[in-house]
Protein backbone atom coordinates (compact mmCIF):
# COMPACT_ATOMS: atom_id res chain seq x y z
CA UNK A 1 0.00 0.00 0.00
CA UNK A 2 2.57 2.69 -1.12
CA UNK A 3 -0.16 4.98 -2.03
CA UNK A 4 -0.65 5.35 1.64
CA UNK A 5 2.98 6.79 2.17
CA UNK A 6 1.81 9.62 -0.43
CA UNK A 7 -1.88 10.11 0.79
CA UNK A 8 -1.43 9.93 4.68
CA UNK A 9 1.34 12.92 4.20
CA UNK A 10 -0.88 14.93 2.42
CA UNK A 11 -3.95 14.43 4.60
CA UNK A 12 -1.40 15.19 7.65
CA UNK A 13 0.01 18.35 5.93
CA UNK A 14 -3.49 19.33 4.51
CA UNK A 15 -4.83 19.24 8.17
CA UNK A 16 -2.30 21.23 9.77
CA UNK A 17 -2.95 23.98 6.73
CA UNK A 18 -6.88 24.50 7.39
CA UNK A 19 -5.75 24.49 11.10
CA UNK A 20 -3.54 27.38 10.10
CA UNK A 21 -6.26 28.79 8.26
CA UNK A 22 -8.97 28.45 10.94
CA UNK A 23 -6.43 29.97 13.67
CA UNK A 24 -5.90 32.82 11.17
CA UNK A 25 -10.03 33.61 10.81
CA UNK A 26 -9.95 33.55 14.87
CA UNK A 27 -7.63 35.85 14.77
CA UNK A 28 -7.97 38.15 12.79
CA UNK A 29 -12.03 38.10 13.76
CA UNK A 30 -13.77 36.52 11.25
CA UNK A 31 -16.21 34.94 13.50
CA UNK A 32 -16.27 37.84 16.17
CA UNK A 33 -19.98 38.21 14.89
CA UNK A 34 -21.63 35.40 14.10
CA UNK A 35 -25.03 37.16 13.51
CA UNK A 36 -23.63 40.30 11.12
CA UNK A 37 -22.73 38.91 7.94
CA UNK A 38 -25.71 36.57 7.30
CA UNK A 39 -28.15 40.10 7.27
CA UNK A 40 -25.40 42.17 5.32
CA UNK A 41 -25.30 40.02 2.69
CA UNK A 42 -29.02 41.07 1.75
CA UNK A 43 -27.65 44.90 1.80
CA UNK A 44 -25.44 44.47 -0.98
CA UNK A 45 -28.11 44.80 -3.19
CA UNK A 46 -27.82 43.91 -6.95
CA UNK A 47 -30.17 46.35 -8.52
CA UNK A 48 -28.56 49.94 -8.16
CA UNK A 49 -32.14 51.70 -7.93
CA UNK A 50 -34.01 49.50 -4.75
CA UNK A 51 -33.20 52.15 -1.90
CA UNK A 52 -36.08 50.21 0.39
CA UNK A 53 -33.06 48.77 1.73
CA UNK A 54 -30.73 51.47 2.30
CA UNK A 55 -33.33 52.92 4.69
CA UNK A 56 -32.17 50.52 7.18
CA UNK A 57 -28.74 51.93 7.30
CA UNK A 58 -29.89 55.92 7.86
CA UNK A 59 -31.82 54.98 11.61
CA UNK A 60 -27.95 54.97 13.33
CA UNK A 61 -27.13 58.33 12.15
CA UNK A 62 -26.82 58.81 16.50
CA UNK A 63 -23.60 56.61 16.61
CA UNK B 1 -19.50 57.65 -0.46
CA UNK B 2 -19.41 56.93 -3.98
CA UNK B 3 -16.28 58.58 -5.07
CA UNK B 4 -15.42 55.29 -6.46
CA UNK B 5 -16.83 54.76 -9.87
CA UNK B 6 -15.35 50.86 -10.33
CA UNK B 7 -18.05 48.63 -11.37
CA UNK B 8 -18.59 45.05 -10.94
CA UNK B 9 -16.83 42.76 -13.78
CA UNK B 10 -20.40 40.81 -14.96
CA UNK B 11 -18.62 40.14 -17.99
CA UNK B 12 -17.23 36.83 -17.49
CA UNK B 13 -20.41 36.24 -15.26
CA UNK B 14 -22.56 36.93 -18.13
CA UNK B 15 -20.38 34.59 -19.93
CA UNK B 16 -20.05 31.55 -17.86
CA UNK B 17 -23.98 31.42 -16.74
CA UNK B 18 -25.31 31.76 -20.35
CA UNK B 19 -22.43 28.58 -21.28
CA UNK B 20 -23.77 26.65 -17.87
CA UNK B 21 -27.32 26.19 -19.67
CA UNK B 22 -25.61 25.23 -23.20
CA UNK B 23 -23.76 22.74 -21.66
CA UNK B 24 -25.99 21.83 -19.56
CA UNK B 25 -28.37 20.77 -22.70
CA UNK B 26 -24.87 19.20 -24.38
CA UNK B 27 -23.90 17.25 -21.37
CA UNK B 28 -27.76 16.17 -20.47
CA UNK B 29 -28.63 15.34 -24.25
CA UNK B 30 -25.30 13.06 -24.34
CA UNK B 31 -26.40 11.29 -20.90
CA UNK B 32 -29.95 10.74 -23.00
CA UNK B 33 -28.17 9.52 -25.56
CA UNK B 34 -26.88 6.68 -24.13
CA UNK B 35 -29.56 5.73 -21.71
CA UNK B 36 -31.18 5.23 -24.70
CA UNK B 37 -28.48 2.58 -26.03
CA UNK B 38 -28.95 0.83 -22.26
CA UNK B 39 -32.90 0.39 -24.15
CA UNK B 40 -32.26 0.17 -27.82
CA UNK B 41 -28.73 -1.74 -27.97
CA UNK B 42 -28.92 -0.95 -31.79
CA UNK B 43 -28.04 2.99 -31.22
CA UNK B 44 -24.73 2.23 -30.03
CA UNK B 45 -22.44 3.25 -33.57
CA UNK B 46 -19.52 3.52 -34.53
CA UNK B 47 -17.15 5.38 -31.88
CA UNK B 48 -20.09 6.59 -30.64
CA UNK B 49 -20.99 4.03 -29.04
CA UNK B 50 -21.67 3.66 -24.75
CA UNK B 51 -17.97 3.07 -24.13
CA UNK B 52 -17.16 6.36 -25.89
CA UNK B 53 -19.94 8.43 -25.03
CA UNK B 54 -20.11 7.96 -21.19
CA UNK B 55 -17.34 9.73 -20.02
CA UNK B 56 -18.06 12.49 -22.56
CA UNK B 57 -21.68 12.83 -20.85
CA UNK B 58 -19.81 12.55 -17.56
CA UNK B 59 -16.99 15.15 -18.31
CA UNK B 60 -19.84 17.17 -19.82
CA UNK B 61 -21.81 17.57 -17.20
CA UNK B 62 -19.58 17.68 -14.07
CA UNK B 63 -16.99 19.81 -15.63
CA UNK B 64 -18.76 21.73 -18.79
CA UNK B 65 -22.74 22.34 -17.08
CA UNK B 66 -21.26 22.39 -12.85
CA UNK B 67 -18.06 23.85 -13.74
CA UNK B 68 -19.34 27.10 -15.74
CA UNK B 69 -22.03 27.19 -13.10
CA UNK B 70 -18.83 27.60 -10.16
CA UNK B 71 -16.98 30.16 -12.31
CA UNK B 72 -20.54 32.31 -12.92
CA UNK B 73 -21.43 32.39 -9.00
CA UNK B 74 -18.04 32.35 -7.41
CA UNK B 75 -17.19 35.61 -9.47
CA UNK B 76 -20.70 37.16 -9.03
CA UNK B 77 -20.68 36.20 -4.91
CA UNK B 78 -17.00 37.26 -4.24
CA UNK B 79 -17.21 40.41 -5.85
CA UNK B 80 -20.84 41.33 -4.27
CA UNK B 81 -19.86 39.81 -0.61
CA UNK B 82 -16.29 42.08 -1.18
CA UNK B 83 -17.76 45.25 -2.77
CA UNK B 84 -14.66 44.94 -5.15
CA UNK B 85 -14.37 43.91 -8.81
CA UNK B 86 -13.27 41.52 -9.75
CA UNK B 87 -9.30 41.06 -9.56
CA UNK B 88 -6.57 39.91 -12.40
CA UNK B 89 -6.72 41.82 -15.63
CA UNK B 90 -6.35 39.42 -18.78
CA UNK B 91 -6.24 36.06 -16.42
CA UNK B 92 -10.75 36.41 -16.13
CA UNK B 93 -10.91 35.88 -20.14
CA UNK B 94 -8.58 33.41 -20.04
CA UNK B 95 -10.34 31.25 -17.13
CA UNK B 96 -13.29 31.88 -19.83
CA UNK B 97 -11.58 30.88 -22.83
CA UNK B 98 -9.53 28.64 -21.59
CA UNK B 99 -12.31 26.58 -19.86
CA UNK B 100 -14.05 26.22 -22.91
CA UNK B 101 -10.93 25.17 -25.03
CA UNK B 102 -10.78 22.42 -22.12
CA UNK B 103 -14.48 21.33 -22.73
CA UNK B 104 -14.11 21.58 -26.28
CA UNK B 105 -10.93 19.46 -26.90
CA UNK B 106 -12.80 16.63 -24.04
CA UNK B 107 -15.64 16.73 -26.41
CA UNK B 108 -13.25 15.77 -29.60
CA UNK B 109 -10.72 13.31 -27.29
CA UNK B 110 -12.84 11.57 -25.71
CA UNK B 111 -15.17 10.03 -28.94
CA UNK B 112 -11.87 9.30 -30.16
CA UNK B 113 -10.78 6.80 -27.38
CA UNK B 114 -7.95 9.06 -26.35
CA UNK B 115 -8.41 8.68 -22.86
CA UNK B 116 -6.10 7.66 -19.43
CA UNK B 117 -8.45 5.55 -18.46
CA UNK B 118 -9.49 6.87 -15.10
CA UNK B 119 -12.82 8.01 -14.20
CA UNK B 120 -14.12 11.86 -14.34
CA UNK B 121 -10.09 12.32 -14.89
CA UNK B 122 -10.03 10.72 -18.36
CA UNK B 123 -8.83 13.78 -20.44
CA UNK B 124 -5.44 13.07 -21.63
CA UNK B 125 -2.00 14.85 -20.30
CA UNK B 126 -1.81 17.90 -22.86
CA UNK B 127 -5.60 18.66 -21.70
CA UNK B 128 -4.27 18.32 -18.02
CA UNK B 129 -2.02 21.23 -18.20
CA UNK B 130 -4.03 23.71 -19.82
CA UNK B 131 -6.74 22.28 -16.92
CA UNK B 132 -3.99 23.25 -14.29
CA UNK B 133 -3.24 26.84 -15.90
CA UNK B 134 -6.57 27.76 -16.11
CA UNK B 135 -7.51 26.64 -12.54
CA UNK B 136 -4.56 28.29 -11.18
CA UNK B 137 -5.57 31.23 -13.30
CA UNK B 138 -9.07 30.60 -11.68
CA UNK B 139 -7.45 30.58 -7.91
CA UNK B 140 -5.24 33.54 -8.47
CA UNK B 141 -8.31 35.87 -9.41
CA UNK B 142 -10.43 34.23 -6.78
CA UNK B 143 -8.27 34.95 -3.92
CA UNK B 144 -6.45 37.88 -5.48
CA UNK B 145 -10.04 39.56 -5.43
CA UNK B 146 -10.66 38.46 -1.45
CA UNK B 147 -7.41 39.84 -1.11
CA UNK B 148 -8.28 43.42 -2.08
CA UNK B 149 -12.12 43.05 -0.39
CA UNK B 150 -13.24 46.48 0.94
CA UNK B 151 -15.16 45.08 3.87
CA UNK B 152 -12.83 42.81 6.40
CA UNK B 153 -15.60 39.51 6.81
CA UNK B 154 -15.10 36.89 3.81
CA UNK B 155 -18.65 35.80 3.44
CA UNK B 156 -18.68 31.87 4.42
CA UNK B 157 -20.15 30.93 0.75
CA UNK B 158 -16.43 32.08 -0.50
CA UNK B 159 -15.32 29.98 2.20
CA UNK B 160 -16.70 26.92 0.29
CA UNK B 161 -16.00 28.52 -3.19
CA UNK B 162 -11.99 28.73 -2.02
CA UNK B 163 -11.70 25.46 -0.57
CA UNK B 164 -13.28 23.91 -3.68
CA UNK B 165 -10.53 25.72 -5.74
CA UNK B 166 -7.54 24.45 -3.30
CA UNK B 167 -8.93 21.19 -3.23
CA UNK B 168 -9.29 20.96 -6.75
CA UNK B 169 -6.04 21.99 -7.97
CA UNK B 170 -4.06 19.35 -5.52
CA UNK B 171 -6.59 16.13 -6.43
CA UNK B 172 -6.35 17.60 -10.09
CA UNK B 173 -2.12 17.28 -9.74
CA UNK B 174 -2.74 14.15 -7.22
CA UNK B 175 -4.38 12.01 -9.52
CA UNK B 176 -3.27 13.13 -13.17
CA UNK B 177 0.37 12.44 -12.59
CA UNK B 178 1.43 10.68 -15.19
CA UNK B 179 4.15 9.50 -17.99
CA UNK B 180 3.94 10.71 -21.29
CA UNK B 181 4.99 8.28 -24.10
CA UNK B 182 3.11 10.47 -26.78
CA UNK B 183 1.41 13.41 -27.95
CA UNK B 184 -1.92 12.00 -26.96
CA UNK B 185 -0.83 8.63 -24.57
CA UNK B 186 0.55 8.52 -21.31
CA UNK B 187 0.49 5.76 -18.51
CA UNK B 188 -0.61 6.44 -14.82
CA UNK B 189 2.63 7.19 -12.34
CA UNK B 190 0.47 4.87 -10.20
CA UNK B 191 0.05 1.28 -10.71
CA UNK B 192 -2.51 -1.69 -9.61
CA UNK B 193 -3.90 -0.97 -6.24
CA UNK B 194 -1.84 1.83 -5.72
CA UNK B 195 -3.81 3.83 -8.71
CA UNK B 196 -7.06 2.66 -7.62
CA UNK B 197 -6.77 4.14 -4.28
CA UNK B 198 -5.28 7.46 -5.59
CA UNK B 199 -8.06 7.51 -8.15
CA UNK B 200 -10.59 7.43 -5.79
CA UNK B 201 -8.42 9.75 -3.30
CA UNK B 202 -9.27 11.70 -6.14
CA UNK B 203 -13.05 10.55 -7.52
CA UNK B 204 -14.62 10.64 -4.23
CA UNK B 205 -13.45 14.36 -3.21
CA UNK B 206 -14.08 15.61 -6.73
CA UNK B 207 -17.53 14.82 -5.64
CA UNK B 208 -17.02 16.06 -1.96
CA UNK B 209 -15.02 19.38 -2.99
CA UNK B 210 -16.36 20.44 -7.06
CA UNK B 211 -19.96 18.92 -6.59
CA UNK B 212 -20.73 19.65 -2.36
CA UNK B 213 -18.63 22.00 -1.11
CA UNK B 214 -18.45 24.56 -4.54
CA UNK B 215 -22.18 23.87 -4.55
CA UNK B 216 -22.73 24.84 -0.75
CA UNK B 217 -21.01 27.83 -1.61
CA UNK B 218 -23.55 28.86 -4.50
CA UNK B 219 -26.37 27.47 -1.65
CA UNK B 220 -25.34 29.82 0.89
CA UNK B 221 -25.24 33.29 -1.43
CA UNK B 222 -28.36 32.18 -3.24
CA UNK B 223 -30.70 30.90 -0.98
CA UNK B 224 -30.54 33.50 1.16
CA UNK B 225 -30.79 36.56 -1.40
CA UNK B 226 -33.76 34.87 -3.19
CA UNK B 227 -35.44 34.46 0.25
CA UNK B 228 -34.31 38.07 1.45
CA UNK B 229 -33.88 36.47 4.50
CA UNK B 230 -30.28 35.23 6.30
CA UNK B 231 -29.36 32.06 6.37
CA UNK B 232 -31.02 30.45 9.42
CA UNK B 233 -27.97 30.10 11.80
CA UNK B 234 -24.96 31.91 10.47
CA UNK B 235 -23.13 30.21 13.22
CA UNK B 236 -23.84 26.59 11.71
CA UNK B 237 -22.83 27.36 8.49
CA UNK B 238 -19.18 28.35 9.77
CA UNK B 239 -19.14 24.76 11.77
CA UNK B 240 -20.66 23.49 8.77
CA UNK B 241 -17.81 24.52 7.14
CA UNK B 242 -14.93 23.74 9.00
CA UNK B 243 -16.35 20.52 10.21
CA UNK B 244 -16.76 19.44 6.39
CA UNK B 245 -14.12 20.29 5.11
CA UNK B 246 -11.65 18.28 8.42
CA UNK B 247 -13.12 15.32 7.42
CA UNK B 248 -13.84 15.30 3.87
CA UNK B 249 -10.28 13.68 2.37
CA UNK B 250 -10.54 10.46 3.83
CA UNK B 251 -14.13 9.13 2.01
CA UNK B 252 -12.76 7.53 -1.21
CA UNK B 253 -12.23 3.63 -0.10
CA UNK B 254 -15.93 3.15 0.23
CA UNK B 255 -15.49 3.01 -3.79
CA UNK B 256 -12.80 0.10 -3.51
CA UNK B 257 -14.79 -2.36 -0.57
CA UNK B 258 -14.26 -6.14 -1.48
CA UNK B 259 -11.61 -5.00 -3.65
CA UNK B 260 -7.59 -5.99 -3.56
CA UNK B 261 -7.71 -2.90 -1.19
CA UNK B 262 -6.52 -3.46 2.48
CA UNK B 263 -9.36 -4.14 4.43
CA UNK B 264 -8.66 -1.35 7.09
CA UNK B 265 -8.23 1.20 4.32
CA UNK B 266 -11.59 0.44 3.39
CA UNK B 267 -12.69 0.86 6.91
CA UNK B 268 -11.26 3.89 7.30
CA UNK B 269 -13.34 4.84 4.37
CA UNK B 270 -16.38 3.71 5.60
CA UNK B 271 -15.65 5.12 8.94
CA UNK B 272 -15.46 8.61 7.69
CA UNK B 273 -17.74 8.15 5.26
CA UNK B 274 -20.66 7.97 8.00
CA UNK B 275 -18.66 11.00 10.05
CA UNK B 276 -20.05 12.95 7.04
CA UNK B 277 -23.34 12.75 7.42
CA UNK B 278 -23.40 15.10 10.26
CA UNK B 279 -22.34 18.00 8.37
CA UNK B 280 -23.67 17.16 4.96
CA UNK B 281 -27.35 17.14 7.08
CA UNK B 282 -26.29 20.42 9.28
CA UNK B 283 -25.36 22.24 5.97
CA UNK B 284 -28.78 21.07 4.56
CA UNK B 285 -30.66 21.91 7.67
CA UNK B 286 -29.33 25.20 7.88
CA UNK B 287 -30.31 26.16 4.17
CA UNK B 288 -34.04 24.85 4.41
CA UNK B 289 -34.87 26.33 7.70
CA UNK B 290 -33.45 29.82 6.15
CA UNK B 291 -37.07 29.63 5.16
CA UNK B 292 -38.54 29.21 8.46
CA UNK B 293 -41.28 31.58 8.86
CA UNK B 294 -41.93 32.35 5.10
CA UNK B 295 -42.58 29.08 3.47
CA UNK B 296 -45.43 30.99 1.65
CA UNK B 297 -42.81 32.19 -0.76
CA UNK B 298 -42.06 28.69 -1.97
CA UNK B 299 -45.57 28.80 -3.44
CA UNK B 300 -44.98 31.01 -6.24
CA UNK B 301 -41.36 31.67 -6.51
CA UNK B 302 -40.12 28.97 -8.96
CA UNK B 303 -36.38 30.37 -7.64
CA UNK B 304 -36.88 29.06 -4.33
CA UNK B 305 -38.69 26.17 -6.08
CA UNK B 306 -35.26 24.87 -7.18
CA UNK B 307 -33.26 25.81 -4.46
CA UNK B 308 -35.06 24.63 -1.74
CA UNK B 309 -35.84 21.08 -3.64
CA UNK B 310 -31.94 20.63 -4.62
CA UNK B 311 -31.25 20.96 -0.29
CA UNK B 312 -33.95 18.25 -0.08
CA UNK B 313 -32.14 16.04 -2.43
CA UNK B 314 -28.54 16.92 -0.95
CA UNK B 315 -30.18 15.86 2.15
CA UNK B 316 -31.56 12.57 0.49
CA UNK B 317 -28.34 11.83 -1.57
CA UNK B 318 -26.20 12.81 1.54
CA UNK B 319 -28.11 10.36 3.95
CA UNK B 320 -28.21 7.95 1.17
CA UNK B 321 -24.60 8.11 0.42
CA UNK B 322 -22.94 7.20 3.95
CA UNK B 323 -25.93 3.90 3.70
CA UNK B 324 -24.29 2.98 1.22
CA UNK B 325 -20.85 3.11 2.20
CA UNK B 326 -21.22 0.88 4.79
CA UNK B 327 -19.48 -2.67 4.08
CA UNK B 328 -22.65 -4.91 4.54
CA UNK B 329 -24.78 -2.79 2.35
CA UNK B 330 -22.24 -1.93 -0.32
CA UNK B 331 -22.38 -6.03 -0.47
CA UNK B 332 -25.73 -5.24 -2.30
CA UNK B 333 -25.35 -2.06 -4.44
CA UNK B 334 -21.56 -2.10 -5.80
CA UNK B 335 -21.62 -2.54 -9.46
CA UNK B 336 -25.49 -1.85 -9.81
CA UNK B 337 -27.97 0.53 -11.07
CA UNK B 338 -28.22 1.65 -7.52
CA UNK B 339 -24.88 3.38 -7.67
CA UNK B 340 -25.99 5.28 -10.46
CA UNK B 341 -29.31 6.25 -9.08
CA UNK B 342 -27.39 7.70 -5.98
CA UNK B 343 -24.76 9.84 -8.26
CA UNK B 344 -27.75 11.49 -9.91
CA UNK B 345 -29.60 11.85 -6.89
CA UNK B 346 -27.08 14.07 -6.51
CA UNK B 347 -26.32 14.84 -9.34
CA UNK B 348 -29.86 16.07 -10.99
CA UNK B 349 -31.79 16.94 -7.83
CA UNK B 350 -28.86 18.19 -6.11
CA UNK B 351 -26.19 19.98 -8.11
CA UNK B 352 -28.23 20.59 -11.11
CA UNK B 353 -30.72 21.92 -9.32
CA UNK B 354 -29.11 24.75 -6.94
CA UNK B 355 -27.11 25.84 -10.10
CA UNK B 356 -30.63 25.85 -12.15
CA UNK B 357 -32.02 28.46 -9.41
CA UNK B 358 -29.20 30.06 -9.03
CA UNK B 359 -28.97 30.95 -12.66
CA UNK B 360 -32.30 31.94 -12.67
CA UNK B 361 -31.79 34.69 -10.06
CA UNK B 362 -28.47 35.68 -12.16
CA UNK B 363 -29.87 35.61 -15.90
CA UNK B 364 -32.38 38.79 -15.75
CA UNK B 365 -29.81 41.11 -13.65
CA UNK B 366 -26.88 39.56 -15.89
CA UNK B 367 -28.92 41.73 -18.93
CA UNK B 368 -30.72 44.40 -16.79
CA UNK B 369 -33.66 43.09 -16.40
CA UNK B 370 -36.11 42.65 -13.38
CA UNK B 371 -37.42 39.25 -13.63
CA UNK B 372 -37.26 36.05 -15.84
CA UNK B 373 -38.69 36.68 -19.50
CA UNK B 374 -41.38 34.06 -18.21
CA UNK B 375 -41.76 32.64 -14.50
CA UNK B 376 -44.53 29.89 -15.99
CA UNK B 377 -42.36 28.91 -18.21
CA UNK B 378 -39.84 28.42 -14.99
CA UNK B 379 -42.50 26.91 -12.86
CA UNK B 380 -42.62 24.71 -15.80
CA UNK B 381 -39.36 24.10 -15.60
CA UNK B 382 -39.45 22.86 -12.03
CA UNK B 383 -41.77 20.49 -12.54
CA UNK B 384 -40.64 18.81 -15.71
CA UNK B 385 -37.09 18.48 -13.88
CA UNK B 386 -38.56 16.92 -10.69
CA UNK B 387 -40.70 14.39 -12.24
CA UNK B 388 -37.81 13.75 -14.09
CA UNK B 389 -35.40 13.18 -11.21
CA UNK B 390 -37.53 11.15 -9.51
CA UNK B 391 -38.51 8.82 -12.23
CA UNK B 392 -34.51 8.61 -12.75
CA UNK B 393 -34.01 7.73 -8.86
CA UNK B 394 -36.84 5.59 -8.19
CA UNK B 395 -36.26 3.19 -11.03
CA UNK B 396 -32.42 2.77 -10.51
CA UNK B 397 -33.47 2.03 -6.93
CA UNK B 398 -35.71 -0.58 -8.47
CA UNK B 399 -33.48 -2.17 -11.23
CA UNK B 400 -29.92 -1.60 -8.42
CA UNK B 401 -31.90 -3.85 -5.43
CA UNK B 402 -32.92 -6.38 -8.52
CA UNK B 403 -29.76 -7.38 -9.84
CA UNK B 404 -27.58 -6.84 -6.53
CA UNK B 405 -30.48 -9.98 -5.15
CA UNK B 406 -30.34 -11.66 -8.20
CA UNK B 407 -26.34 -11.16 -8.82
CA UNK B 408 -26.29 -13.09 -4.96
CA UNK B 409 -28.86 -15.24 -5.41
CA UNK B 410 -27.95 -19.64 -5.21
CA UNK B 411 -29.07 -22.73 -5.42
CA UNK B 412 -29.16 -25.02 -2.52
CA UNK B 413 -26.81 -26.66 -4.38
CA UNK B 414 -24.47 -23.71 -4.31
CA UNK B 415 -24.58 -22.68 -8.02
CA UNK B 416 -25.53 -18.88 -8.90
CA UNK B 417 -29.25 -18.73 -9.24
CA UNK B 418 -29.00 -16.18 -12.13
CA UNK B 419 -26.97 -15.98 -15.35
CA UNK B 420 -25.98 -12.37 -15.56
CA UNK B 421 -27.72 -11.67 -18.76
CA UNK B 422 -31.49 -12.58 -16.91
CA UNK B 423 -30.51 -9.52 -14.84
CA UNK B 424 -29.94 -7.78 -17.74
CA UNK B 425 -33.13 -8.34 -19.29
CA UNK B 426 -35.18 -8.11 -16.06
CA UNK B 427 -33.20 -4.58 -16.11
CA UNK B 428 -35.05 -3.12 -19.28
CA UNK B 429 -38.24 -1.74 -18.38
CA UNK B 430 -36.46 0.48 -15.46
CA UNK B 431 -34.28 1.48 -18.22
CA UNK B 432 -36.52 2.67 -20.25
CA UNK B 433 -37.78 4.62 -17.06
CA UNK B 434 -34.85 5.78 -16.41
CA UNK B 435 -34.37 6.95 -20.10
CA UNK B 436 -38.26 9.11 -19.99
CA UNK B 437 -36.50 10.84 -16.75
CA UNK B 438 -33.79 11.93 -18.87
CA UNK B 439 -35.82 13.33 -21.53
CA UNK B 440 -37.60 15.27 -19.00
CA UNK B 441 -35.18 16.60 -16.97
CA UNK B 442 -33.36 17.61 -20.70
CA UNK B 443 -36.79 18.90 -21.95
CA UNK B 444 -36.80 21.27 -18.94
CA UNK B 445 -33.37 22.38 -20.12
CA UNK B 446 -34.20 23.07 -23.56
CA UNK B 447 -37.59 25.96 -21.83
CA UNK B 448 -34.63 26.96 -19.14
CA UNK B 449 -32.73 28.08 -22.49
CA UNK B 450 -35.54 29.10 -24.13
CA UNK B 451 -36.60 31.40 -21.25
CA UNK B 452 -32.76 32.65 -21.25
CA UNK B 453 -32.47 33.67 -24.93
CA UNK B 454 -36.34 35.69 -24.94
CA UNK B 455 -34.88 37.43 -21.32
CA UNK B 456 -31.37 38.36 -23.35
CA UNK B 457 -33.22 39.74 -25.96
CA UNK B 458 -32.58 43.42 -25.43
CA UNK B 459 -31.01 43.21 -22.70
CA UNK B 460 -28.71 45.88 -21.36
CA UNK B 461 -25.26 44.59 -20.40
CA UNK B 462 -24.26 47.60 -18.55
CA UNK B 463 -21.68 47.19 -15.66
CA UNK B 464 -22.95 48.13 -12.94
CA UNK B 465 -21.38 50.19 -10.21
CA UNK B 466 -19.59 48.64 -7.00
CA UNK B 467 -21.64 49.13 -3.95
CA UNK B 468 -20.33 50.79 -0.66
CA UNK B 469 -20.58 48.38 2.01
CA UNK B 470 -23.87 49.79 4.65
CA UNK B 471 -22.30 51.46 7.40
CA UNK B 472 -19.24 52.51 5.49
CA UNK B 473 -20.31 56.11 5.27
CA UNK B 474 -20.85 56.55 9.12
Amino acid sequence: MESVYLLIPVSVILVFGIAIAFWWSVRSGQFDDLEGPGFRVLMDEDQPQTTDDAKEPNKRENV
Amino acid sequence: MSGTKTTYNDKVVRQFAVMTVIWGIVGMLVGVIIAAQLVWPELNIGFLHFGRLRPLHTNAVIFAFGGCALFATSYWCVQRTGHTRLWGGPLIPFTFWGWQLVILLAAITLPLGITQGKEYAELEWPIDILITLVWVSYAIVFFGTIGKRTVSHIYVANWFFGAMIIAVALLHLGNSAALPVSFLKSYSAYSGVQDAMIQWWYGHNAVGFFLTAGFLGMMYYFVPKQAGRPVYSYRLSVVHFWALIFTYMWAGPHHLHYTALPDWTQSVGMVFSLILLAPSWGGMINGIMTLSGAWHKLRDDPVLKFLITSLSFYGMSTFEGPMMSIKTVNALSHYTDWTVGHVHSGALGWVAMVSIGSMYYLLPKLFGKTEMYSTKLMTTHFWIATIGTVLYIASTWISGVMQGLMWRAVNADGTLAYSFVESVKGSYPFWAIRWLGGVLFLSGMLIMAYNMFKTMAGGNTKDTPVIVPVGHHA
